[in-house]
């Protein structure tokens, strides 16, 4: 796949910080996830309160679209012709043991609709898609590790194909207190090639 | 009554996750759903799991709750009228 397109921005959310193209927005050391994401939540502004009752892995995928989403100036009135493709490791296996643990004993057989519906990775990029009104194509791969080739190819198609005029992509992993994430915007114009090279040095910055 | 109420709105806060709304800010009349305290339609669900698991009462019809969820007040009342512990 050729590289016709560029990497307009990029987030990362990694070890309490929370960086946006390579520049330190947030940090909180020493405090775990939970509080760390609300912190941040927050601090940045973000407005929509029905990020407190989303799971862990949404919230960290949320923030993250979100703090490189505020940065392009969308009009939030208006459908964005951006697709999501987005991928990880654990998929929703964090929330899947809170809903297991609560069927597991038959006497105290009360399991959460709140926690069931996070019970698939996808659904994160459900509640980036409505506070953006993104329509677009949307995509969650499990892969073992980080996957830059892959990504790289099937945003390429996307836009090659005119499916979408942008695309949001990235690595959203949580599972326990682990968690890292690193979303990038994928452009027809810009400076920044999208190609492998580029995708792993801004996903180790 | 009054326990149950306050005992009531402490659950919906914590349970829902509804961290911009502190206890005392709901009123015993408020409208729960739509453009009162905005809960939706998985709250509502919530909501039915918490009367079977606290207070051992089970809707079948999950359309019972538009009524029996009004407010706090209606909710109370329902409670204290069926509750089986």
């Amino acid at each position: 796949m050729n590289s016709d397109y560029y990497i307009s921005s990029f987030c990362s959310i990694k070890n309490n910080t929370i960086s946006l193209n390579g520049s330190k927005v947030y940090s909180d050391e020493n405090i775990e996830f939970s509080e760390f994401i609300k912190a941040a939540y927050k601090s940045l502004n973000t407005n929509y309160p029905k990020f407190f009752k989303m799971d862990a892995l949404s919230k960290l995928a949320f923030l993250a679209a979100d703090v490189l989403l505020k940065n392009e100036n969308l009009n939030s009135e208006e459908e964005n012709d951006i697709a999501i493709v987005f991928s990880n490791k654990a998929s929703s296996l964090d929330t899947d043991r809170k809903h297991q643990k609560s069927i597991d004993n038959e006497e105290d057989y009360f399991p959460s609709p709140a926690v069931f519906v996070y019970t698939l990775p996808n659904i994160c990029i459900g509640e980036i898609s409505i506070k953006y009104k993104l329509f677009s194509e949307n995509s969650f791969f499990i892969f073992e590790n980080f996957n830059a080739q892959h990504l790289l190819d099937y945003s390429s198609s996307l836009l090659a194909t005119g499916k979408t005029d942008k695309v949001l992509c990235g690595w959203v992993e949580l599972d326990g207190d682990q968690y890292d994430a690193y979303l990038y915007l994928v452009t027809k114009t810009g400076t920044t090639t999208h190609n492998k090279k580029n995708i792993i040095k801004f996903y180790n910055t | 009554m009054e326990t149950l109420k306050q005992e009531l709105k402490e659950n919906i806060v914590e349970q829902l996750n509804l961290e911009d709304i502190a206890v005392e800010d709901i009123n015993d009349n408020d409208i729960l759903f739509g453009d009162g305290l905005g809960l939706d339609s998985i709250d509502a669900l919530e909501l039915i799991v918490m009367l079977d698991k606290n207070y051992g009462i089970k809707l079948s019809d999950p359309k019972e709750g538009r009524a029996i969820f009004e407010s706090i007040e209606v909710l109370a009342k329902y409670i204290s009228e069926h509750r089986t512990k």
